[in-house]
């Protein structure tokens, strides 16, 4: 039952991501992103993190993905490159090469698979315990990780600042 | 086995944010590819950290890197809406020069 769901939902995030790969559309690209995010979600919950999973989405869909849509409505060029010949590198853009790029992939996917296949992990011997995770996650926050998550604060704040300084008009700096 | 089947899940995404990452033109979409490798990086952390149900280090590492993921989708996207502003294209093979 578990295993025919992890193969369900690998299959929902890989798609996602090979349509990312695939299509020519941005907006498409991101609602398959969309589809790719839920996955990895999906699977955070099989492998037992289910704070993390309920972080995910909120951070990821709720969040990134919202931006993403909104920078792809900001950038949107009504007049298509492919169209638009003046530019320097309009060949460049409009003829991509696929075969380099795909055999750097595919080999690093091959070693990767070699290793992941050929490893003895000896922990994975063990069998995992399924419970809750969110209690532990706030004790860890409050004690041991109690530096980095103050520090996680101060990046985001830093981030938020220094992300309204610099998207705004030239004219009001 | 559930957790090697997540682990070859996530090279597979790996690679292939790394492809879209290559492949594409558009600054948004190589966004989006660097957004698959952190999210293939998260899921090696979580197969790994469910053995770990005491101190979970996997999943503490991977709250950090949604935040940092978070932090630079942001900055990165007002960069991107900077550079649409001074050159009226996002794609990256015609942002060419650094002083127009």
């Amino acid at each position: 039952m578990i295993q025919a769901a992890i193969i369900l939902f690998s299959a929902l995030t890989i798609g996602g991501a090979l349509a990312v790969l695939l299509t020519r559309n941005v907006l498409y690209s991101a609602f398959f992103l969309l589809l790719t995010l839920l996955g990895v979600a999906a699977l955070f919950v099989l492998a037992s993190a289910d704070f993390l999973a309920v972080a995910q989405i909120m951070i990821y869909v709720g969040g990134v993905l919202v931006l993403i849509v909104f920078g792809v409505m900001l950038t949107h060029n009504s007049d298509p490159l492919s169209r638009n010949n003046q530019r320097s590198n309009a060949v460049l853009t409009n003829h991509r090469s696929w075969l380099w790029p795909l055999i750097m992939a595919g080999g690093m996917f091959t070693v990767l698979y070699q290793v992941l296949s050929r490893g003895l992990f000896v922990i994975i011997n063990r069998e995992p315990k399924y419970q809750t995770t969110v209690d532990t996650i706030g004790r860890q926050l409050m004690t041991e990780y109690l530096i980095p998550f103050e520090i996680a604060g101060i990046l985001l704040l830093v981030a938020l600042v220094g992300a309204a300084y610099l998207a705004m008009p030239k004219q009001e700096m | 086995m559930e957790t090697s089947t997540i682990l070859i899940v996530a090279a597979l995404l790996f690679s292939i944010g790394l492809a879209v990452v290559v492949v594409k033109r558009h600054a948004i979409v190589v966004l989006m590819g660097v957004e698959l490798m952190l999210n293939a990086a998260n899921l090696n952390l979580v197969a790994f950290s469910q053995y770990d149900p005491d101190r979970l280090q996997g999943q503490m590492m991977t709250l950090f890197v949604l935040v940092v993921a978070a932090a630079e989708a942001a900055v990165a996207l007002a960069i991107v809406l900077q550079v649409y502003r001074h050159f009226r294209t996002v794609q990256l093979d015609e942002v060419n020069e650094l002083n127009n």
